[in-house]
């Protein structure tokens, strides 16, 4: 990972390096999290590109020292623009057995491990079915590993407060985050400055997070163990005003800003559901822009109210994953008929059932585009990375309330929690999103009646009335309408023409042409995926490419309707690899539409993709050799 | 997490819809669809009191809206010219809590059955109610499943004989009124079809409620239960079975005054003859008990199967509604945004941001 080494002050070695992924790995109760988070937040302010994985078991505190209990966070930083949280660490801490024996196989054997001795008691030990402490014997040679009493040091440099020695324990996590930001060279201000503000009805414990915080740093400094820092630049990302951002944050703000651009109330109706409940979190903080949430008594009930708002004016939103996408499907049939704007924020999760609440999957495509009785298209639209959930979240509303139909935005785990620079949008820039109610009668035959379904010949909307428009007083419902009057119709004709027009409305949405990034223009291979493995795949292109072979990479955005040129852009590639996490849902969908040889690589494992595996399967599929 | 005090709700249900000095009439909220419900069916009956009664809110008719779930009752709001949705079965309330939050201009009505609010909407019964959403809910309870030709319902009795029970129906029947005390309700009211009067005095009343209001109608499926009500309706004894609620006065019924209801032994409430007891043992009626003792006793006075069967209003009291409540911190909240300066742009920005300056251009 190096490239230039210097000699720093008291004659360390710094090694100015491009790159660098450190896992933190704990317990659940650790506190990883908060440590990644707060590494995060120092590679951010220092101007290093970045991209997160948090990793943490579903329960709240599973069984402590156990290997289901172990939750971890890995950053990669850079000092130029990177794709993904990266495939394994260059740097491992590990704070107990449990963390060590379920990460150590990721890190490289010549990759440095940071011990927390404390926790390696014959007890912890044997938890998780270690014969011998691998901290005695040589089963840790490959690496370079520390052994430092993280709990013994932290408890020694809070033995001035006076704490229990339990309590001054929990501060280890802060240590490690010490250590680590001296190792790097990160400044201590801001980090001291966040626990300030972060336990500021706790001072003591603010104190003593500081505390432990300078001890881990000032034990790099001080003992000899550690003969080199290193040094990441800051990125050379395109010009602009920079923070950090995870998805469901971005998504939660590209609502808001949604109901801002539009003028309309934002109305929120939902229920809690991992990996999506952080956005009903945030966007309850900002009833100031006019955000009304609604935590309801179950998902039904949360879809139900958000439709219902939509009735009355306002941008209906519901969140949710897949398991609540199950119960919404029959008001988004409704919604479908009844023609009104509504977004569904599905936070993608393991399934089927209850499945991997907290790892991530992209395996409801195929239930967001049919799970529905009857012919009822719903737009969908997938972000590639966590900031670009605040436009996709954008974009959605703007079809949403331009065609008056339900829109899937489908974010999945990795996103949601992961994090990454975003360049903050100039506000002017943002698109305006102001819908026109109806406020006159428009029968055409000069009656003087509503016409709730007579349709806009362009876009094929039918016009949004809402309730207090005089004059304009009509019924909707899930029974089929004629079309135009939209009173109630089983008249045969009038049934085929309402669901080809309800196709024909969403298959006309105008969506950008998928772009392909071919560098050379010769390349045979084409990838092609959609939502968070942008990523993975880019940085498996790139590999490629640096190996001196020619891949070509789109990445689709509007999963429904798809891009006009998506046919032509198929067929003009002799090889077409479609990654996926589930068992090749888009993959499907392509082979069906286009009548290409799609190859589908897939993988279910809770995970996002690693690069090097991708990039493996690219590499043989230039060279001929399709995944089967 | 802390508590905060709630607003106390505005006075009225209907205080902050937009009224008309037009004169209304029952033609005014007749829309153009032809009725198909089957000859004889209650609902006719139901949807010409409403009619009727309407156009004494003076509300304009284009601020009022009636949601409906699935069912023969939830065709109710194609017949009326106000604005409606006919959505999907038993989450008709659920609608209406999004409209009721965002649109306080509204006055919002459930129109729903007894399948459609206590078997599969059950659970957003109870919320709506709990929440006290300022949502008036007209629950047709005709005690059989309609639309799906015959099946029995939640409030069939039990043994009830149908399509998909031949050999008689083994649940227990819930009992709307006491299902909607025991979830919190503030208002609860109940009438029957026929009784034209009544039931306008119970919905006149359930309007004006702020909160939610649940209004059991009881009304006759002439094709899959007919008759079930007729007990309330003709022959001699309807006097000793019918029992109308009037706040303030003595709880006595049948043809002379002869029954009064009284203290039982266990606790609840019964029904014994003046003569027996005596005039002092007559319980009063209280309407607006914050405790919902008397009401719940009220809802029990006898097993469903009509002996004592009592109608008006069992409860009505004032407590703070969700959606007075949900508009009420936007707008504080709004407030302070406003105060503060707040902007868009100020949210996206954050606290911790970083500039990336163009790259220098190289020196020559």
């Amino acid at each position: 990972m190096s490239t230039d080494t210097a000699v720093g002050p008291a004659g360390r070695e710094v090694r100015q390096t491009h790159r660098v992924v450190i896992r933190f790995a704990g317990d659940s109760g650790d506190g990883m999290q908060l440590t990644g988070d707060r590494f995060t937040s120092e590679a951010a302010a220092f101007g290093n590109d970045l991209a997160t994985l948090p990793n943490f078991p579903a329960e709240i505190r599973a069984p402590a020292g156990t290997l289901p209990g172990v939750s971890s966070f890995q950053l990669h930083f850079a000092d130029y623009d990177i794709l993904t949280p990266g495939d394994r660490p260059d740097v491992l801490v590990a704070m107990n057995p449990a963390a060590l024996k379920a990460n150590i196989e990721d890190l490289p054997h010549g990759g440095m491990l940071i011990v927390n001795t404390d926790e390696f008691t014959k007890r912890n030990l044997a938890k998780v079915g270690y014969e011998a402490n691998p901290l005695e014997d040589d089963s840790l040679e490959p690496y370079t590993v520390h052994q430092v009493a993280m709990a013994t040091l932290t408890r020694g440099a809070l033995e001035p407060t006076g704490m229990s020695k339990k309590d001054a324990e929990r501060a280890k996590n802060m240590f490690a985050l010490g250590l680590l930001s001296w190792m790097y060279h990160r400044g201590t201000d801001a980090t001291e400055q966040f626990l300030r503000e972060k336990f500021a009805k706790k001072p003591d414990l603010a104190e003593a997070n500081i505390l432990a915080f300078r001890a881990g740093w000032n034990y790099g400094e001080t003992t000899e163990s550690f003969a080199v820092t290193y040094e990441v630049a800051p990125a050379r990302l395109a010009e602009g005003t920079y923070r950090q951002i995870t998805g469901n944050l971005a998504l939660a703000y590209g609502v808001v800003a949604a109901g801002q651009q539009s003028g309309l109330p934002l109305f929120l109706g939902t229920y809690p559901i991992t990996p999506a409940s952080d956005v009903l979190h945030e966007l309850s903080k900002h009833k100031g822009f006019g955000v009304t949430t609604f935590q309801a008594e179950d998902e039904i009930a949360g879809i139900g109210a958000a439709l219902g708002a939509s009735f009355g004016g306002a941008l209906g939103v519901t969140s949710t994953s897949g398991p609540g996408v199950a119960l919404k499907s029959e008001t988004i049939g409704l919604a479908v008929a009844l023609e009104l704007p509504l977004l569904i924020l599905d936070v993608q999760r393991g399934g089927p059932s209850t499945g991997l609440p907290t790892k991530t999957e992209q395996a409801d495509l195929l239930q967001a585009m049919y799970g529905r009785n009857g012919e009822a298209p719903v737009p969908i639209i997938a972000p590639q990375s966590p900031s670009d959930c605040f436009e996709a979240a954008l974009e959605a509303s703007r079809i949403a309330l331009a065609y008056r139909t339900p829109v899937f935005v489908l974010s999945d785990g990795s996103i949601a929690n992961g994090s990454e620079p975003w360049r903050v949008p100039d506000v002017d820039d943002l698109p305006d999103l102001s819908v026109t109610f109806a406020t006159e009668p428009n029968a055409p035959d000069g009656s003087g009646e509503f016409w709730p379904y007579l349709r806009d010949a362009d876009t094929l909307a039918r016009p949004w009335a809402i309730p207090g428009t005089a004059g304009l007083e009509h019924r909707i419902g899930g029974l089929e309408k004629a079309d135009g009057r939209g009173t109630i119709s089983y008249d045969p004709d009038n049934h085929d023409r309402m669901v080809r027009l309800r196709q024909a409305k969403i298959d006309g949405i105008p969506v950008p042409d998928i772009t392909v990034d071919d560098p050379h223009g010769d390349a045979e291979v084409l990838v092609i995926g959609w939502g968070s493995s942008y990523g993975p795949i880019g940085a498996a292109c790139r590999r490629v490419r640096a190996a001196g072979m020619s891949v070509a990479q789109a990445h689709l955005r509007h999963l429904n309707p798809m891009p006009a040129n998506l046919g032509d852009v198929l067929r003009s590639y002799r090889r077409v690899v479609v990654p996926e996490m589930n068992l090749g849902q888009l993959a499907m969908l392509l082979r069906a539409r286009f009548l290409v040889d799609a190859h589908s690589y897939t993988k279910v494992a809770g995970l996002p993709f690693q690069a090097e595996e991708l990039a493996g399967v690219l590499t043989d599929a230039v060279k001929g050799d399709l995944p089967a | 997490m802390t508590a905060t005090d709630l607003p106390m709700p505005a006075p009225g249900g209907l205080d902050l819809v937009p009224t008309t000095d037009e004169t209304q009439k029952a033609k005014d909220y007749t829309s153009d669809q032809e009725v198909r419900w089957c000859p004889g069916c209650g609902d006719y009956a139901v949807l010409a009191s409403v009619r009727g009664f309407l156009p004494e809110l003076n509300l304009k008719r284009e601020n009022i809206v009636f949601v409906s779930g699935i069912g023969c009752s939830s065709r109710f709001p194609y017949y009326l010219d106000t604005y409606g949705m006919h959505s999907i079965h038993g989450r008709a309330p659920t609608i209406a809590t999004g409209l009721a939050v965002t649109r306080p201009d509204l006055s919002v009505w459930v129109v729903t059955g007894d399948g459609d609010a206590l078997s599969i909407g059950g659970n957003h019964l109870i919320h709506a109610l709990r929440r006290n959403m300022n949502i008036t809910i007209l629950l047709f309870n005709n005690r059989i499943y309609g639309l799906t030709k015959g099946q029995y319902s939640p409030t069939s009795e039990v043994g009830k004989v149908t399509k998909s029970t031949p050999m008689g129906s083994v649940d227990a029947p819930f009992n709307p009124v006491s299902l909607a005390l025991g979830a919190e309700a503030t208002f609860v009211g109940r009438a029957l079809d026929s009784d034209r009067k009544g039931l306008t005095e119970v919905l006149r009343q359930a309007a004006a409620h702020r909160g939610a209001s649940l209004v059991e109608i009881f009304q006759d499926c002439p094709i899959f239960n007919d008759g079930s009500f007729d007990v309330l309706r003709k022959g001699d004894d309807v006097a000793e079975r019918l029992l109308e609620l009037v706040d303030g006065e003595p709880i006595r019924f049948g043809n002379d005054g002869e029954y009064g209801v009284v203290r039982s032994a266990t606790g609840g409430l019964e029904v014994a003859r003046i003569a027996d007891v005596g005039e002092d043992a007559v319980v009063v009626r209280r309407a607006g008990e914050e405790d919902p003792t008397q009401s719940f006793a009220l809802s029990r006075l006898s097993d469903q199967d009509l002996t004592h069967t009592v109608t008006g209003i069992f409860r009505k009291v004032d407590r703070a509604t969700y959606d007075d409540g949900a508009r009420a911190q936007v707008e504080a909240a709004k407030e302070q945004a406003t105060a503060r300066g707040d902007d868009l742009a100020a949210l996206l920005r954050g606290k911790d941001t970083w500039a990336v300056m163009p790259e220098p251009e190289n020196e020559q």
